[in-house]
């Protein structure tokens, strides 16, 4: 079984966007990971493309000829749609795929446009990642979803919505360089707990924003890599995915994600590491809830004990495992298709030392969780510097 | 979703013995809850599904008071949404004639049937018991 190396990465800004389309958006991302990789448009193999919202948003379907159209490049392409964890089973496949021989040069990426839709719009679309029959129909929103986990955690194990605010204070710290981001301003406690409620105990800076966006990665085969010379030093060395029920309701766990545990137990399983062998971690931070329940389901905690991460500077940039350094969902943005593969770009240019943040890093390892729906869905990754 | 004249087979079933005042859940061999539309038990797997009572008070197993709602429950914000446990089976609904401030973890509650305030959809709603 082959080695698989992300020989290139392309983001483009995250952000407000309303007028641009997805195929623009995604074209852009493209031509960057495949500049940023050196590989010429014909060495592509296969397109894997996520996207969860494009018929609501953009009134289209069958996206994957369409992205690969955008990109240029004259190959299969499929897109996958798993929620917010969209590009996150996209590269999942195309690791597996790359592993097994099928092929050696991937393009694997995602676009959402979202910002057309407006606050409401973006709401309902978003809320059909919960089940319709016995969510949705209920009044349910997605933010109201989080903050149902949220309570029930507060419940189990405590917390406050100070201890929530401090974790959306660190990923705005981190933004701050990061060219991509949506938001590079810093934001204090106290206006995070001031600032209005969307469903309580979640406030407005509780919550990511709505964005628009592309992430791609161009991964190959390490025989392809060392054939051409390539300048790929970070390799995708553990894959994983999880699944649960789909509705809160049904679930084992309110206040824990089960499917996000699996995914990383698999991850780690395959690539031979431990959890305390990780340097940094991008995780599904789409609420500040939702780091907590990352950092817990990733193993760097025990249950209930990672809610004062933040607040204890453990996960800080200069904490033991800064998490989030790229801004994460909350600062940099969350353009739902786009958001697991562009994780593995942030944790790609963080090994590899070209992110502003790389001076964080203290290690060769890092994961990315990317989380679908309420975390029916995951997806994790790990990254390491190839030796 | 708006249109009367196409049902939901099973979930609005539901709804309407719900509010009759005959709510009921679905059993698995096994004594797993699931609500329906099932050929299965989506925990087991197993078929033979049976329906039973659902019992009279249930408690709040998570709330949250939602204030920015999608736009189908635009008129009816704030409102309080919650998963209540009737034991075997839990339910997603809005709570009703209580006071926000008053609901809690394990707050009494019984099902029930009512409409939303933006359009008139029929939704499962839990009154204090």
């Amino acid at each position: 079984m082959t080695g698989v190396r992300v020989a290139g990465v392309g983001l483009t800004h995250f952000g407000k966007h309303p007028e641009r389309t997805g195929r623009d958006l995604f074209a852009e991302a493209c031509q960057r990971a495949l500049d940023d990789a050196g590989v010429e448009r014909s060495a592509i193999e296969g397109l894997n493309y996520g996207n969860f919202m494009g018929e609501l948003a953009e009134h289209q379907g069958h996206q994957g000829p369409l992205m690969a159209e955008a990109a240029g490049i004259d190959a299969p392409a499929t897109r996958y749609e798993s929620a917010c964890a969209s590009s996150g089973v996209a590269l999942r496949e195309a690791v597996k795929d790359v592993r097994n021989g099928e092929d050696d040069v991937l393009l694997v990426g995602g676009a959402e446009r979202m910002n057309n839709l407006g606050t409401a719009g973006t709401t309902e679309a978003l809320a059909i990642a919960a089940d319709d029959l016995y969510e949705v129909r209920a009044g349910m929103t997605f933010p109201a979803a989080y903050a149902l986990m949220a309570k029930a955690y507060f419940d189990a194990y405590g917390g406050t919505r100070e201890d929530l605010a401090e974790i959306a204070v660190k990923n705005h710290e981190n933004a701050l360089p990061n060219e991509h981001a949506q938001f590079q301003r810093e934001i204090s406690v106290d206006e995070a707990l001031d600032a209005p409620m969307v469903a309580e105990p979640l406030g407005l800076y509780d919550a990511c924003p709505i964005t628009d966006g592309a992430s791609a990665l161009v991964l190959v085969s390490d025989e392809y890599a060392d054939e051409r010379g390539l300048d790929a030093p970070v390799a995708v060395t553990g894959t994983g995915q999880g699944g649960d029920k789909m509705a809160l309701q049904d679930r084992e766990y309110l206040a824990r994600t089960p499917a996000a545990e699996k995914a990383a137990e698999e991850a780690y399983a395959d690539a031979g590491i431990a959890p305390t062998d990780v340097a940094a971690a991008e995780v599904h931070d789409c609420f500040t809830i939702a780091e907590v329940l990352a950092l817990e389901a990733l193993d760097f905690y025990a249950p209930g004990e990672g809610i004062g991460a933040a607040a204890r500077g453990e996960t800080t940039r200069d904490g033991d495992l800064p998490v989030n350094l790229s801004g994460g969902l909350k600062a940099k943005g969350h353009p739902v298709g786009a958001t697991g593969t562009s994780q593995v770009a942030e944790m790609t240019r963080l090994l590899r030392g070209d992110h502003p943040n790389s001076d964080a890093v203290d290690g060769d390892v890092g994961v990315a969780h990317n989380a679908g729906g309420t975390v029916a869905s995951t997806t994790v990754h790990v990254l390491e510097v190839a030796k | 979703m708006s249109d009367e004249s196409v049902r939901d087979e099973g979930f609005d079933d539901f709804l309407d013995a719900v509010e009759s005042g005959e709510g009921f859940y679905l059993e698995c061999p096994e004594g797993h809850g699931s609500l329906p539309p099932r050929r299965v038990c989506p925990h087991c797997g197993q078929g033979d599904l049976a329906e039973v009572a659902l019992p009279e008070s249930g408690a709040v197993a998570t709330h949250t008071t939602v204030h920015v709602p999608a736009p189908e429950f635009a008129d009816d914000a704030p409102y309080v949404t919650a998963v209540v446990d009737f034991g075997a089976v839990r339910l997603t609904g809005q709570i009703r004639d209580i006071d926000p401030e008053e609901v809690g973890v394990g707050t009494a509650v019984a099902p029930a049937v009512d409409e939303t305030e933006t359009t008139g959809e029929r939704i499962l709603v839990f009154r204090p018991r």
